[in-house]
């Protein structure tokens, strides 16, 4: 079930005039936003299918960029987020995409800084709910059904472990977990589906472990 | 994940069978898959409706979008109502003008409450608002209202679609019309099969509504789209309380929308591509607000 809550379907409160095209785009931009982990300086945005089409009449693009200065969906800012943006110093660039792609609401976020950057796809499912399938390359095989927690770190042993010890101390089960990397000793990626709400205690203990460049919770 | 609910009928049987109201239901899932205290969630439901009596209130005294496309029709309807001379009745178009009031400000980029989305949040309001001054129900009630609605719409999000873009103006407006009109039987004292019914009713007579914005903006029609889902909501409503049902059940109305949202071409799936965004005033307004090389016959 991808729609678990009732707060899915009543709400969110937000700024209009889109669930999908404006709010569900602004979620993208801030998990983006959240997984990068600081204020990007730069961000190439391409958009298919309905966004491409129809982002300038949803606000969309406005809506993207709000998410990227860390704006929730209600955020008044958000009308004003190029003004925003430009006087963070944030450059940015959408590019509407005509190829096909799986959901007619995707966008590909291409962000980063003079010390990294991330690419990020994630499409807008209706009602403001959002899906993240894709982190630098990595294909998330998220169900959905379960919050999510999405650790990137250095393909180094003793990480997985660390993480899977550190949940265990918080009593969170995992229910799911696929670990990928691009190439040995590289960057790696923990997807971890987990029965139990991830608060912010333990988010913060997982960042703190040895050789994790980046935690983030989707999906809850 | 386990639910309390996967579909209409399973709601419906465990209502009746527990002697509980569907909002009851909805509350005590969200409290099992959310871990949460029942009242958390009513306090963060009685938010929801605050921010929707907040909208109501900004479309009433007249807002107006960006683009200059739609605003200020809840003011004309509201005066118009005001005059007496109404042919479809107060409480009737009292929800038109308050769904229309919610959808200007959404249009205006104001702040909404999305029911189940944005471009659909009139309906759901409107009718509250309107039934309201009818049955005079409690705080609580009101809230009730939302959790009745959510759970309707929890079923279609998850076996159907809620989105435009994927399913057309049926998966919206559709679904909120429906919702709101199995949230009405509760707040008028209807059984839960009744909400059901009236679920179906309203949702049938919606099937097929494709979704074609001019210029790609909420706004036209998006917002007349929700005074008639109003309308439809209400007339349904009453239709159900009268014993009228649906031959078709309410879980096969709701897969048979989702069939025809499968089958519609992507030029009427949110593209602004089809319908009266490709009319020739579709277009020239298009080319009106957004510049560009698109010729139209236009005003």
């Amino acid at each position: 079930m991808k729609f678990k809550s009732v707060f899915d379907i009543i709400g969110p409160v937000m700024i209009g005039p889109s669930s999908s095209h404006t709010a569900g785009a602004a979620r993208i931009g801030r998990v983006a936003r959240d997984l990068f982990g600081r204020q990007p300086s730069w961000a190439k945005i391409h958009l298919y299918g309905s966004f491409a089409e129809t982002y300038k009449g949803h606000s969309t693009d406005v809506a993207i960029i709000g998410g990227l200065l860390d704006y929730d969906t209600f955020d008044e800012r958000i009308k004003t987020a190029f003004e925003e943006a430009e006087k963070l110093g944030m450059s940015y660039e959408f590019i509407p995409e005509t190829g096909n792609v799986d959901h007619p609401n995707t966008a590909r976020i291409v962000i980063g800084d003079d010390k990294s950057e991330m690419s990020m796809m994630g499409i807008s499912i209706g009602g403001g709910k959002i899906e993240i399938t894709e982190l630098n390359g990595f294909p998330l095989r998220l169900s959905g059904n379960h919050p999510a927690i999405l650790v990137v770190h250095d393909d180094r042993s003793g990480c997985i472990a660390n993480v899977a010890n550190c949940l265990y101390k918080y009593d969170i089960n995992i229910g799911h977990m696929e670990v990928s990397r691009k190439e040995r000793g590289d960057m790696a990626l923990m997807v971890i589906e987990v029965d139990q709400t991830v608060n912010v205690e333990v988010m913060d203990e997982l960042r703190g472990l040895p050789n994790i460049t980046q935690v983030t919770r989707i999906a809850d | 994940m386990d639910v309390l609910f996967r579909n209409v009928r399973e709601l419906v049987e465990r209502a009746e069978k527990e002697g509980k109201l569907i909002s009851e239901i909805m509350i005590e899932q969200e409290m099992l898959i959310t871990d949460r205290s029942r009242e958390d969630i009513m306090q963060q439901m009685d938010r929801n409706l605050t921010v929707m009596e907040e909208a109501v209130e900004k479309g009433l005294q007249g807002v107006h979008s960006v683009s200059g496309l739609t605003g200020g029709d809840a003011v004309l309807l509201q005066k118009y109502m005001q005059q007496g001379n109404s042919l479809s009745g107060d409480l009737l178009l009292d929800a038109v003008s308050k769904a229309v009031a919610t959808n200007e400000v959404n249009a205006a980029m104001g702040t909404i409450c999305a029911t189940p989305t944005a471009g659909s949040a009139g309906v759901v309001p409107g009718t509250l608002f309107a039934v309201k001054n009818k049955l005079n129900p409690t705080r609580e009630q009101m809230i009730r209202y939302l959790f009745t609605s959510g759970a309707f719409g929890f079923v279609v999000a998850n076996n159907a679609s809620i989105s435009g873009a994927a399913g057309g103006c049926q998966a919206e407006v559709g679904s909120a019309a429906a919702m709101a009109s199995a949230a009405i039987i509760e707040m008028a004292g209807g059984t839960p099969q009744q909400s059901s019914e009236a679920f179906a009713i309203t949702l049938k007579n919606m099937l097929g509504l494709v979704c074609d914005p001019v210029a790609g903006l909420v706004e036209v029609p998006c917002v007349k789209r929700n005074a008639m889902g109003a309308s439809n909501a209400v007339v349904a409503a009453d239709m159900a309380l009268a014993g009228v049902t649906s031959r078709i059940p309410c879980d096969e109305v709701i897969s048979a929308m989702f069939e025809i949202g499968q089958a519609m071409p992507s030029a009427f799936r949110e593209t602004a591509k089809g319908g009266l965004a490709a009319t020739p005033t579709g277009k020239w307004l298009e080319s009106k607000i957004f510049g560009g090389s698109v010729v139209g016959s236009g005003q």
